[in-house]
């Protein structure tokens, strides 16, 4: 009776623990599968200009690495995923100018995944600038 | 169980035997076999398919021709600047063969744009230059319809085609195709695919090594 006893309250103990750490990390949890499903997205409509660490290509591509740039044009963000962008840009320090194409069909929640990939990307400092060989 | 150990080993020292012998790549195409007669006795000489003369202009607007390859092998792809789909997952590639053959007087690179109408050799330039590329170890080409579609199709066996349902209007595949000295295809890699690059640069290898073998 008393082995029972011990039993219940250590699978008390257990379940409240899991309420309590699943409560906890849902806000994470949600943000490892935007993670996760962005991952997936970026590879499959950005990876092959961008890079598969964001790291861009030459002068040709821009890299995802300027936090700067990224902070200033959060707004514009979703924007230009879905409709692509023109115009003469500073990354790190560089000059980029080209087309990059819009997604049109990309439903608002994947350009959100997206987003948070793209922020996820590791950074470089601004002062630095980036070699390309 | 000694004989299965005796076994066992001949086994493996016969298996690493086999696998260090140099293969040569195969050669690709279509081939045909011809007569010949020596010494009064007639035997069959295969002739393989070979890449055909050919006339662009390259990135800084001077003539390129088959001429400019030869003793050299090189890689052949097909492509435009403004492909937003699979080119720049093939450049991107064919940047890192660039980087390991740099330099190398034996290797070229080639790659034809199929957009005829804009990739003139200024659009090619920027581009070039984007990559960061300098000199014509590299070239990009500009030519004709004709030529370029037609030698994709018939020398290099690679799909182009305009077609105008198409999102940019050109359809084509990644392959990377590498030539030998005689202007032979001895192999056909998937330019979109890491793993083929690295088989293509692998393949190159073993390519110098067997041209420099004949030059002996
Ligand atoms: C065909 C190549 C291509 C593809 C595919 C592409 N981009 Fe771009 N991207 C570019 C170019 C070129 C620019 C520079 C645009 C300019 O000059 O205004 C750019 C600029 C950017 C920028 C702003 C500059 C920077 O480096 O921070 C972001 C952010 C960005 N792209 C994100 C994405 C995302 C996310 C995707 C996938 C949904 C994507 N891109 C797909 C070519 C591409």
């Amino acid at each position: 009776m008393k082995r029972n006893k011990l039993v219940y309250a250590i699978l008390l103990f257990l379940s409240i623990t899991l309420c309590v750490q699943s409560c906890q990390n849902e806000n994470s949890i949600n943000y490892k599968r935007y993670y996760v499903n962005g991952k997936g997205l970026y590879e499959k409509h950005c990876q092959g200009c961008h890079g598969a660490d964001g790291e861009g290509l030459g002068t040709l591509y821009p890299p995802l690495t300027d936090s700067n740039y990224l902070k200033l044009n959060r707004n514009k963000l979703a924007f230009m995923i879905k409709n692509g962008q023109n115009e003469e840009i500073r990354i790190n320090n560089i000059v980029f100018q080209g087309q990059m194409p819009g997604n049109n069909s990309l439903p608002d929640i994947d350009v959100a995944q997206i987003i948070v990939l793209v922020a996820s990307v590791k950074k470089t400092p601004y002062t630095m600038t980036i070699k390309i060989f | 169980m000694k004989k299965l150990f005796y076994f066992a080993t001949a086994l493996i020292a016969f298996q690493s035997c086999s696998d260090t012998s140099n293969t040569k790549l195969p050669i690709l195409g279509n081939r045909e076999p011809v007569e010949r007669i020596v010494d009064g006795k007639t035997v069959i000489d295969t002739v393989y398919q070979t890449i055909s003369a050919f006339s662009y202009l390259n990135q800084d607007s001077l003539p390129v021709t088959d001429q400019d390859f030869d003793g050299k092998i090189y890689v052949a792809d097909f492509f435009f600047t403004s492909c937003n789909t699979i080119c720049p997952i093939m450049q991107r590639n064919l940047l890192d063969v660039y980087k390991k053959f740099k330099g190398n007087p034996k290797v070229k690179l080639l790659s034809h744009s199929i957009d005829v109408k804009y990739d003139l050799p200024s659009r090619l330039k920027t581009y070039a230059s984007k990559l960061g590329l300098e000199g014509n170890q590299w070239e990009f080409v500009h030519g004709s319809r004709d030529s370029i579609f037609n030698i994709a199709a018939k020398n290099y066996l690679v799909s182009a085609f305009e077609d105008s349902s198409d999102p940019q209007g050109l359809v084509h595949q990644g392959w990377f195709i590498l030539i030998d000295t005689k202007k032979q295809l001895r192999g056909a890699y998937d330019g979109t695919k890491a793993e083929q690059v690295k088989q293509l640069m692998e393949d190159m290898e073993k390519l110098l090594i067997e041209e420099a073998d004949e030059e002996k």
